[in-house]
């Protein structure tokens, strides 16, 4: 409903020629008929997909902030999910690695299969899955110590490097990796909430690939930063979707079409539209896709 | 100009009338400082003006003529010749040489001169060394409280002096032949409590308050922090945990007295503890303080970013990892403080221990947990009921040792505080 009178308010203040009129209003009763629970046009589903996600549902209490979406995300990939503030996406992503847990009164329904395993699964343990699913989050989040200490610190607790030598090898390949290690190299020691913002949250990257993810989950992870670090950390994930599947959350239709390969659009707790980042960009199926990605709400 | 801006005129007129507001509340704080600066000025002059005199002491610098007819002793190294003999005479004696004309008629009035633990000085010093027999030494003793008190105070109204007219003279001449001495009063730090207030030290108060801490912070800091993080971070949120937090919120305002007598209903009387020792008295301190560490513990630790949180559980810290790795370290200034203020509180109780007996007289410097003991403020408050008035000025000195402490005891946890944020 709201959405709708969005629309009535769009339609109202841009001065269009009467078919234009006729065609918006058409749109208008169309796309409210059209967004119907649990169906995804385009193409949500892959062959051997890493995440296999059915019929998942989250509530907050009483209210239903995701409504019956059906998704896989292939392996090796990098997928994005747009979409207006509230749409759901976020909570969408954090049921991935199970962050959700923590909050109270937050219940997950449906299936989630990572690699056939159930992720809700009460056998699964929520440790060994984040050390598989890694999560970058909307602002830098270091923790208030050295850097070196911050890349170290899940490989130290999950007893990946046994050896002192082993542990500096995993902070230099993640620095590396995370583009991080010409600027930090020297200053390993220093306490890294020192950094810039940009370099704080390739920190946050680094340290979530040093315990070699098979996952990274990425929450905003440029909306706090300026427009050369959001450059820095765009052509980063590029980078590690050769080695990693990634599942990126953003409010920049820019920078959806410039990093993932595939797209899904959320409404309202829906998932309106799934498919190819090109496909989503130039020839959307569905009117509502169209609408938010060519800016006439949003 | 201002016809064709109303509206700027109306926010102009309201201007003045915010920053006369502002102006007026600007003052009333700066009143309410100043009385707060100024009662603790009063309180700290009343107290250093009353007290300072406590770290002084008089004594008597005598040639004693320790004659074995005198003493009345032929071998002090023989227990029961000790305990017969007289250790008083040749202090009299000792005394009447330096003031001239005065005979052995005066002998009373003279020996009201000298303090009674004077002569046990003397005993213990000549069984030390035995060799001293039938020699004449130079030695240094308490004067009497009276003479004390008069030497320091003879001009103060406050203070009524005991001595006659004509002791008075003989106290003015020794002074000025330096008989008479006043210097760094060593007693008050090196003894426990006394009935003679020239006597009376502070030391067994001190060792007490100190065991009686000990005890107190060993028990409450970590009980304390671990109901803190429990509560706040493992503990499901329901009926029973929210009854509990009120019922600490509440213990936090219960009197202080009341924590006494249920000290005295449990461990002395249900566990069968002894009396006024510096455990019992520790796990009282220990039950006061208790809701104060773990409300303050709270409170730092719902201050920890939750991003912080987030990143931990992020990477795939357990819950164990990320309180113990990442909120316990950055809450821990904040706990720290709650723990101090704590403490400062138990510091300075009095109720409490009154119930369980640590007011008792008792003389001897604790040496243990178990031994009876009494702490700083009951030592203060024993002190100030006490009728003789040379107790007046020993009982703000301790009052200014307990300040000192609590002063001593506060930077400590500044610079833990300080020592502990600057890692991060």
């Amino acid at each position: 409903m709201n959405m709708t009178a969005t629309l009535g308010g769009n339609t109202a203040m841009t001065k269009m020629s009467t078919s234009d009129a006729t065609e918006a209003k058409a749109f208008n009763s169309n796309s409210a008929a059209t967004i119907e629970e649990g169906k995804t046009v385009g193409k949500p589903y892959v062959k051997d997909p890493k995440f296999k996600l059915r019929n998942v549902e989250v509530f907050y209490g009483q209210e239903r902030a995701i409504k019956n979406v059906s998704l896989d995300i292939g392996k090796n990939q990098v997928i994005a999910f747009i979409g207006p503030s509230g749409c759901g996406k976020s909570t969408f992503l954090r049921c991935l690695n199970r962050m959700n847990d923590s909050i109270d009164n937050c219940k997950v329904k449906g299936a989630l299969q990572l690699d056939d395993q159930d992720l809700y699964d009460p056998r699964q343990d929520v440790v060994e899955l984040r050390a598989r699913v890694g999560m970058v989050f909307q602002k830098p989040n270091p923790f208030p110590k050295s850097i070196y200490d911050n890349v170290a610190y899940g490989p130290r607790i999950h007893g990946l490097a046994n050896r002192k030598s082993d542990l500096d090898d995993i902070v230099e390949n993640s620095l590396r990796k995370a583009g991080l290690w010409d600027e930090a190299k020297d200053r390993l020691d220093a306490t890294a909430t020192g950094m810039s913002g940009g370099q704080q949250q390739r920190l946050c990257i680094a340290r979530a690939i040093a315990v070699n993810p098979e996952v990274v989950l990425m929450d905003e992870p440029c909306s706090a930063l300026d427009p050369i670090a959001t450059a820095k950390v765009e052509e980063l994930i590029s980078e590690l979707s050769e080695s990693y599947t990634i599942v990126i959350v953003t409010h920049s239709m820019q920078q959806a079409s410039r990093v993932s390969d595939r797209t899904a659009y959320f409404h309202l707790g829906h998932l309106v539209e799934v498919n190819d980042t090109v496909k989503v960009f130039t020839a959307p199926e569905h009117p509502m896709t169209e609408a938010y990605i060519t800016g006439r709400f949003g | 100009m201002t016809e064709h801006h109303p509206q700027a005129e109306i926010v102009r007129k309201s201007l003045k009338k915010r920053y006369r507001k502002e102006m007026r509340f600007r003052a009333y704080g700066i009143v309410a400082i100043l009385i707060a600066l100024s009662a603790l000025l009063a309180l700290f002059t009343d107290i250093v003006g009353k007290g300072s005199s406590g770290f002084l002491k008089t004594s008597l610098n005598l040639e004693v003529e320790l004659d074995s007819q005198l003493l009345n002793l032929d071998d002090p190294t023989d227990p029961r010749q000790v305990k017969m003999a007289d250790f008083v005479e040749p202090l009299i004696q000792a005394l009447i040489r330096e003031l001239p004309g005065v005979t052995n008629v005066q002998h009373e009035a003279v020996r009201k001169l000298i303090n009674p633990y004077a002569s046990t000085e003397l005993r213990d010093a000549l069984v030390q060394h035995p060799e001293w027999l039938n020699t004449t030494r130079k030695m240094s003793f308490l004067a009497h409280s009276d003479v004390d008190v008069y030497s320091k105070h003879a001009d103060n109204k406050a203070y009524s002096i005991k001595l006659s007219q004509q002791q008075r003279n003989w106290v003015d001449t020794l002074k000025e032949k330096g008989v008479i001495e006043t210097s760094f009063n060593d007693v008050f730090f090196k003894g426990g409590d006394s009935r003679d207030p020239a006597k009376a030290g502070i030391l067994g108060a001190v060792v007490g308050s100190l065991l009686t801490m000990f005890v107190t912070l060993v028990l409450s800091f970590p009980i304390g922090v671990a109901a803190a993080i429990y509560l706040e971070e493992f503990a499901p949120k329901n009926r029973l945990t929210d009854f509990i937090e009120v019922n600490i919120n509440n213990l936090a305002a219960v009197p202080s007295i009341i924590f006494g007598l249920l000290g005295l209903a449990v461990f002395i009387n249900l566990f069968g503890m002894p009396r006024s020792v510096p455990v019992v008295g520790g796990l009282v301190l220990t039950l006061m303080t208790l809701p104060t560490i773990i409300i303050s513990s709270r409170a730092a630790i719902k201050s920890v970013p939750p991003s912080i949180r987030e990143a931990a559980e992020g990477v795939g810290a357990s819950k164990m990892q990320v309180v113990l790795h990442h909120v316990l370290p950055l809450a821990m200034p904040g706990m720290l403080t709650g723990s101090i203020i704590g403490m400062a509180q138990a510091l300075g109780e009095t109720a409490p221990l009154l119930l369980i007996g640590m007011v008792a007289f008792i003389v001897d410097v604790p040496t243990g947990f178990f031994d009876s003991a009494t702490v700083l403020p009951v030592q203060v408050f024993l002190w100030s009921g006490s009728p003789e008035l040379a107790f007046i000025e020993r009982a703000s000195a301790a009052i200014m040792v307990l300040l000192s402490f609590l002063i001593g005891m506060n930077a400590l946890a500044i610079w833990q505080r300080k020592r502990l944020e600057r890692r991060w």
